[in-house]
């Protein structure tokens, strides 16, 4: 890909990111709080936000690297099988609906910021908390991880270092601007800086799909000739096709459902949603969110116009921009780029503070120092805000970075097995909160231990998400499999230990916690500081 | 979904059916593969697999629009057959 830098598109690319990075420092200025040090001003932007601003936020959760360079990869790759992003995000309308205003409800009532919150008090167990805290940690990482791939891919199109080259420092020059750039303005500005910046990137991001899904097709002759180019390709290389084979139709629709269940396990997910004003707001918003699904479908397309256009990437993940690149004069070339690049930026900066946040309430709070002072919090969220992202670098350096949406799927597999004792502890007490444990480390095992022994043509572990599902023969996600297991052992254990007698720890919900609305008695339309120390 | 029982309304109500059958109906539909796994007929050039569940992305929120509007209709007369207090 490396055919030279691209000046112009290289140019604007920059305008606009120093534009956005001068604006996350300016935005640390921004409806400045009383306290700066506070972990709540630093990681919850001081929980001020309007409801149009939470609207944006969680539409810069939406519109991420996965949308833009991960899922249109997929597509250009295997073809059909890569859709499974569009059932993934129709499947996410009616889970939302049905369980997310009860969680804003309880939330809302006892003070819960993050999910282990709730899942201790709902279960009165620290260990059951903290398994859920350690897992949301831990698979964010990948998920940042498929963000850095993202800002990498459209660095080393343009030219900055990246391609082919031998010298390891060129090569993964591009990661390592993209990793820089996001540690230094997560870190100087905290959530403030994704939401002033997310009126930008959606603007930009806006105007580049709209270009994109109009003018590449209309130059390459429609779509008649984009999927008769696309077939003629896949059946050349007998791999992938228009549609998904009769074998691998178990594999698409376990991913989308796997998918689904899974997004709004992860932190990242659960602070925008808390942060809405009422619980209506969020069903209200559920009928709103179809326009992304509609977007994406769109976007995904691209990975077939790239195949229409001659676009020869041995890494998949280069098709996308380097389709810009070939198709746009470079001026809006840099625009996308910009587009994509802050559309990576913004999430991950999202995803790890959400992170830290969980870390230091749930684990450094509750186990290491209960008595820490907020200027220490933030401190120690701003640390380990930096820790999640050099995780995720790990994954990106360890794992194949020619299938990123495997990243996304990685992180899956885990945050879905926290599914069990938040969304079982929503509706019902009935679950045993050791066999909610127990089930939790199963699935985690066994997930992990598939994921390992999955090998693809460059690496001989974590090569891929799907594996072949015990008793049913069929090639399905691991993260659904895993999933159903942990299921399974919860409710049997639950009989066992309910009939031993075990004791089952205090819930201090109460069933009408759950409906609760703003301007109820009780209800706090802000959730108080995500720490105890702070009261203002 | 479940709210403080009433004995005397009951909790599976029609309306409840119908709220239920919509949330549901985008599950059957999208986990069927098998049912859109194929390329005719095309629409604008576009095979049957891309532009159907597209389709359903809009058929989809139709749906929830439906169940959330049923679902608000429903709290208001539980609300009113309470006297007053909220769910």
């Amino acid at each position: 890909m490396n055919d030279g830098v691209n000046g112009v598109a290289l140019a604007v690319f920059i305008f606009f990111f120093l534009a956005v990075t001068v604006m996350g420092f300016l935005a640390a200025r921004w409806r400045k709080a009383e306290n700066e040090h506070s972990l709540d001003e630093w990681g919850l932007g001081g929980r001020s936000f309007g409801t149009w601003v939470t609207w944006f936020l969680l539409g810069g959760d939406l519109y991420t690297a996965y949308t833009f360079v991960a899922v249109p990869a997929a597509i250009y790759a295997a073809g059909a099988a890569g859709f499974f992003a569009v059932p993934y995000t129709i499947l996410v309308y009616p889970l939302i609906f049905t369980f997310l205003p009860r969680l804003w409800s309880v939330s809302h009532k006892h003070g819960y910021v993050t999910t282990s919150d709730f899942v201790r008090g709902r279960f009165g167990s620290k260990g059951l908390s903290l398994a859920v805290a350690v897992t949301g940690l831990l698979a964010t990482m990948p998920y940042i991880a498929l963000q850095l791939v993202g800002i990498q891919a459209v660095l080393d199109v343009m030219g900055v270092g990246g391609g082919e080259n031998t010298n390891w420092f060129i090569k993964d020059l591009p990661l390592l601007i993209a990793f820089g750039v996001l540690a230094a303005y997560t870190y100087s500005s905290g959530l403030r800086a994704p939401a002033l910046i997310a009126f930008v990137k959606d603007t930009l991001i806006y105007i580049v799909i709209a270009v994109a899904i109009i003018y590449i097709p209309i130059k390459l002759g429609g779509f008649d000739e984009i999927f008769t180019a696309a077939n003629e390709k896949y059946t050349a290389a007998k791999a992938g096709g228009l549609v998904p084979p009769e074998a691998g139709q178990w594999t698409y629709a376990t991913l989308a459902l796997g998918s689904a269940l899974a997004l709004f396990m992860y932190p990242h997910s659960i602070t925008a949603t808390l942060s809405s004003r009422s619980r209506e707001v969020i069903r209200r918003n559920t009928t709103i969110l179809p326009l992304y699904s509609l977007m994406l479908g769109l976007l995904a397309l691209l990975g077939f116009m790239a195949i229409a256009a001659g676009v020869k990437a041995t890494n998949p993940q280069l098709a996308i921009p380097q389709l810009f690149e070939d198709m746009f004069p470079s001026w809006f070339a840099g625009v996308a780029f910009a587009a994509i690049g802050i559309g990576a930026l913004v999430p991950a900066a999202i995803m790890s503070i959400a992170a830290a946040n969980l870390f230091t309430r749930n684990i450094y709070k509750d186990f290491i120092k209960p008595d820490a002072t907020p200027a220490q919090e933030t401190k120690v969220s701003k640390l380990v805000s930096l820790l999640v992202k050099v995780g995720a670098l790990v994954f990106v350096l360890t794992m194949d970075k020619t299938v990123a949406i495997n990243f996304q799927l990685l992180g899956g597999i885990w945050i879905l097995q926290t599914f069990p004792a938040l969304v079982g502890g929503l509706f019902t007490r009935w679950f045993h909160r050791w066999a909610l444990l127990a089930g939790w480390a199963v699935g985690m095992v066994y997930g992990t231990v598939a994921a390992y022994g999955v090998a693809s043509p460059t690496q001989k572990h974590f090569g891929g998400s799907a594996k072949e599902i015990p008793g049913i023969g069929e090639i399905g996600y691991i993260g659904l499999t895993a999933f159903v297991l942990n299921v399974v052992v919860t409710v049997v254990l639950t009989f066992v230990l309910k009939a031993a007698k075990a004791p089952e720890g205090i819930d201090e919900t109460r069933p009408e916690d759950y409906t609760a609305d703003a301007g109820d008695p009780g209800v706090e339309v802000e959730l108080p500081p995500a720490t105890a120390g702070t009261s203002h | 979904m479940s709210d403080a029982p009433e004995v005397n309304r009951g909790l599976v109500t029609p309306v409840r059916v119908v709220i239920a059958l919509c949330l549901v109906a985008p599950f059957v539909a999208m986990l069927w593969v098998g049912s859109y796994a194929k390329t005719d007929p095309e629409f604008a050039g576009i095979p049957f697999f891309y532009w159907y569940q597209m389709l359903w992305v809009l058929i989809s929120t139709l749906l929830t629009m439906v169940a959330y509007k049923l679902w608000q209709r429903d709290q208001r007369a539980r609300a009113s057959q309470k006297g007053g207090a909220p769910e």
